[in-house]
């Protein structure tokens, strides 16, 4: 494994980083004991709040919590503010290419993106084309993933468009640290994020179909069985907006409604945390009963908003990724200023030869993959793994790309045998709507087990607060 | 409000209501149960508990002998036991957990803990050391979702579910405690007597186990200063609107929630509710004695039990269009 960077010490001599100097100093002052107990506390305190997650049964064993780490982590001002002008700059492009591509297709005229990248691809979405929706904005809710690596430099690891979560954990985790921590606030200046729901209600608002002057907004999630749900619960109570299931809704004279104890009433945007596949059975998945009967065609007359849209998974695959620099330059001629990890597309002659010759150096990945599945990560993999993957690629080489290995960055952890470094990454939520809005901050995710770096709370992840300080 | 959201609060209410209740009863038998009594009476105590909750049945089909210890374990923690104290106090949480969203906070963490805490309460031998510290607990934890629900919940539509479904699983509770007490004192004594009952003083203990039940022992001597008769200990438990538990408490406040949610479909639910009410408002005890209390009670419980249907019906499943 290289050399990581690490965001509290500068070097292994133990010289800290300027932003992270307050915070060395008060936690020498503080007693193993005194942590131990915190840490206990905190567990107890997200068992009893119900912040689990994971496939739910009636046994209590089966509802897990997501290891919450009390060593923040800490970007200094002016790093964010690079950070949030890059994200709203690719989210921008990112939206201005998915309303692109489901109408006119510039971007595909000009020579930029091959049309079979698009068109092919399974997450695209012929019902949408030609479809107008509000404000032509298409991902409200944007969760991109951000690793640093090399010296220090962010790099956008994925952009995730379709039902980002762990906006919760973000929100759940300030709270805790808040509660544990007190002096710690006093301290330092830590940027505010409480207001999410707030900015989050005001966002879905503004993307109502057209003439509706006081829209009603609802969170619609598979249910309570699914690993998210916690979150789901949590933004609708937040927002205070009515949290349905498909079996709440139901379509009638081009419009949708919910079942109230009142009677019928019309639902103008529908924040889903639901698939594309399962949002209506007439159009999608014919068996699923998790979406609506007629959704589609009430969406596509334009009389309800979903956030996110639908067929905004063909920005944010693995086979898109590469282009995503060129869509920025295309759509608002300016230079990207967030990074993409270099990418090498096995469907390009010249790439997929680099790709050959250096699989024990790279992360090879299927284009259409997730989940860490359908991956080689050359330089953990055996020599036989090597030579299995080779030939995949090469009876299929346009549905893999490459990526070099990144040596992430790490952030002092408490694990069993004391504080560590562990590898981490950052997941920002960025909104879109009349205008484009962030909180300071996102979800802090770390791998806990020594080396590793999958930082899946499937895969026994953990989160950190996130911390920007304001100067 | 969702009509799947106003179920889910009215059943978390009403399971929350239903554990305390449990609770109750079986605290009052254990107590009695240590009363000088032949085996035979104990026997039938805890049959009585059973046939209170309709488990009889599905208790014989579970055990061959009664053993106190079997009942205490199938009304507690038996988890095929839907009636339990553990699955009601389960089934709250699932109900609350799928709605946590129209709860506050506060209302939600009671309902989670209480679960949580219940876990490690039942492994062990700690219930059957000690079933009244438990009974307690019970109790107390019923008080304070009760309590937490009315100290933050806003007064709109979800809280009016709740209060419907705790009054009217309460008036269904102690319509039976009440009915299976004076139908098993039927032999004993004279139930529809209105003179001094008290003569032995194990009638006295039965009556005040059965205000006890209700926490009603210390409000009977409040209100009646005077011996325990089983006619005052009736007329207490129905026809006082000020005694917390009674039936017609619980009818006022099921008919005062029932009118706050309102629907365009509910008006005969609103009817039979009324109706329920003015019979308990202006009854005489006495002409309920003449008729047969457990005439007069079983016909309550069916028009409770259909009264629980109709609030289902027009507010619950209300048809798409």
């Amino acid at each position: 494994m290289p050399k990581f960077f690490d965001e509290m010490y500068r070097d292994h001599a133990g010289s800290v980083r300027p932003h992270y100097q307050e915070f060395e100093a008060w936690l020498a002052e503080q007693a193993c004991e005194a942590i131990a107990q915190k840490r206990a506390e905190a567990d107890l305190v997200f068992r009893r709040v119900g912040i689990t997650f994971a496939v739910y049964g009636n046994d209590a064993g089966t509802e897990r919590l997501i290891p919450f780490d009390i060593i923040p982590r800490i970007i200094p001002a002016a790093e964010w503010a690079k950070l949030e002008k890059g994200l709203k700059q690719r989210v921008l492009a990112l939206n201005m290419f998915i309303h692109d591509i489901y109408h006119e297709q510039h971007i595909v005229q000009a020579g930029v993106i091959p049309p079979e990248q698009i068109f092919r691809n399974a997450q695209y979405r012929p019902e949408m084309q030609g479809i107008t929706v509000a404000s032509d904005i298409y991902a409200h809710i944007a969760g991109v993933d951000i690793v640093r690596a090399g010296a220090g430099e962010f790099y956008v690891l994925e952009d995730n468009l379709r039902v980002p979560s762990g906006v919760s954990y973000m929100l759940e985790d300030r709270k805790m640290m808040m509660r544990l921590f007190p002096e710690l606030f006093a301290r330092h200046k830590v940027a505010p994020i409480d207001h999410y729901p707030d900015l989050l209600l005001e966002n879905l608002r503004s993307v109502a179909p057209l003439g509706i002057a006081d829209p009603t907004v609802v969170v619609m999630t598979p249910g309570m069985y699914n690993s998210a749900y916690f979150e789901h619960a949590f933004l609708a109570q937040q927002m205070g907006v009515e949290l349905v299931e498909g079996k709440d809704l139901f379509v009638n004279d081009n419009a949708v409604f919910m079942r109230t104890t009142q009677g019928p009433k019309r639902v103008d945007v529908i924040y889903r945390r639901i698939d594309d596949d399962f949002l209506d059975p007439l159009a999608f998945r014919a068996g699923s009963s998790l979406g609506v009967p007629g959704l589609l065609s009430v969406y596509r007359a334009g009389r309800v908003t979903l956030a996110n849209a639908i067929g905004t998974g063909v920005a944010d695959d693995k086979s898109i990724y590469p282009y995503v620099p060129d869509m920025i330059r295309f759509y608002l001629s300016e230079e990207p200023i967030l990074n993409n990890v270099p990418t090498y597309q096995c469907r390009k002659k010249e790439e997929l030869e680099y790709t050959l010759a250096n699989l024990a150096q790279l992360v090879v990945k299927e284009v259409h993959g997730a989940g860490g599945y359908g991956m080689l990560v050359g330089p953990a993999a055996t020599k036989q793994q090597i030579e299995d993957f080779r030939q995949r690629v090469l009876a299929h080489p346009e549905g893999y790309i490459a990526q070099p290995t990144l040596a992430l960055s790490a952030c002092p952890t408490y694990v069993e045998s004391g504080i560590a470094p562990r590898h981490i990454d950052l997941r920002p939520f960025v909104l879109s709507g009349k205008s484009m809005t962030m909180v300071p901050g996102g979800l802090t995710r770390v791998a806990l087990t020594e080396g590793s770096l999958v930082v899946n709370s499937s895969q026994g992840g953990g989160t950190k607060d996130t911390w920007i300080l304001e100067n | 409000m969702l009509s799947r959201t106003a179920d889910h609060l009215f059943w978390m209410a009403r399971y929350t209501e239903r554990a305390e209740n449990t609770a109750r009863m079986l605290d009052v038998n254990m107590q009695t149960s240590l009363l000088p009594q032949s085996a035979q009476s104990a026997e039938q105590g805890w049959r009585a508990t059973l046939s209170i909750s309709e488990l009889q049945h599905m208790f014989d089909h579970k055990y061959a002998v009664l053993t106190p210890r079997d009942v205490l374990d199938f009304m507690v923690r038996d988890p095929a036991n839907p009636s339990s104290i553990a699955s009601c106090l389960t089934q709250a949480r699932e109900n609350a957990r799928a709605v946590r969203g129209s709860l506050t906070t506060e209302v939600w963490e009671t309902l989670n803990a209480s679960w949580l805490e219940m876990q490690p309460l039942l492994q062990g031998q700690a219930l059957e050391r000690d079933p009244s510290q438990f009974f307690e607990w019970v109790k107390h934890r019923s008080h304070l979702s009760r309590g937490v629900t009315i100290g933050t919940m806003l007064k709109d539509e979800a809280f009016y579910f709740i209060r419907l479904g705790t009054f009217l699983e309460r008036a269904d509770n102690t319509a039976r405690l009440l009915d299976v007490k004076f139908h098993g004192a039927q032999d004993g004594m004279a139930a529809n007597g209105t003179g001094d009952g008290a003569e032995q003083p194990l009638d006295f203990y039965y009556w005040a186990a059965l205000l006890r039940s209700v926490s009603g022992f210390e409000i009977y001597r409040k209100v009646y200063r005077d011996v325990i008769t089983p006619a005052r200990v009736a007329a207490l438990l129905m026809l006082r609107a000020d005694m917390p538990r009674s039936l017609l408490a619980c009818m006022d406040e099921v008919v005062a929630n029932l009118q706050a949610v309102s629907n365009d479909m509910s008006a005969d639910t609103e009817r039979l509710a009324g109706k329920l009410h003015a019979q308990l408002r202006f009854a005489r005890l006495d002409d309920i004695l003449a008729d047969g209390l457990h005439d007069y009670l079983t016909a309550f419980l069916e028009d409770v039990f259909e009264l629980g249907n109709r609030v289902s019906r027009d507010f619950m499943m209300p048809l798409a269009a």
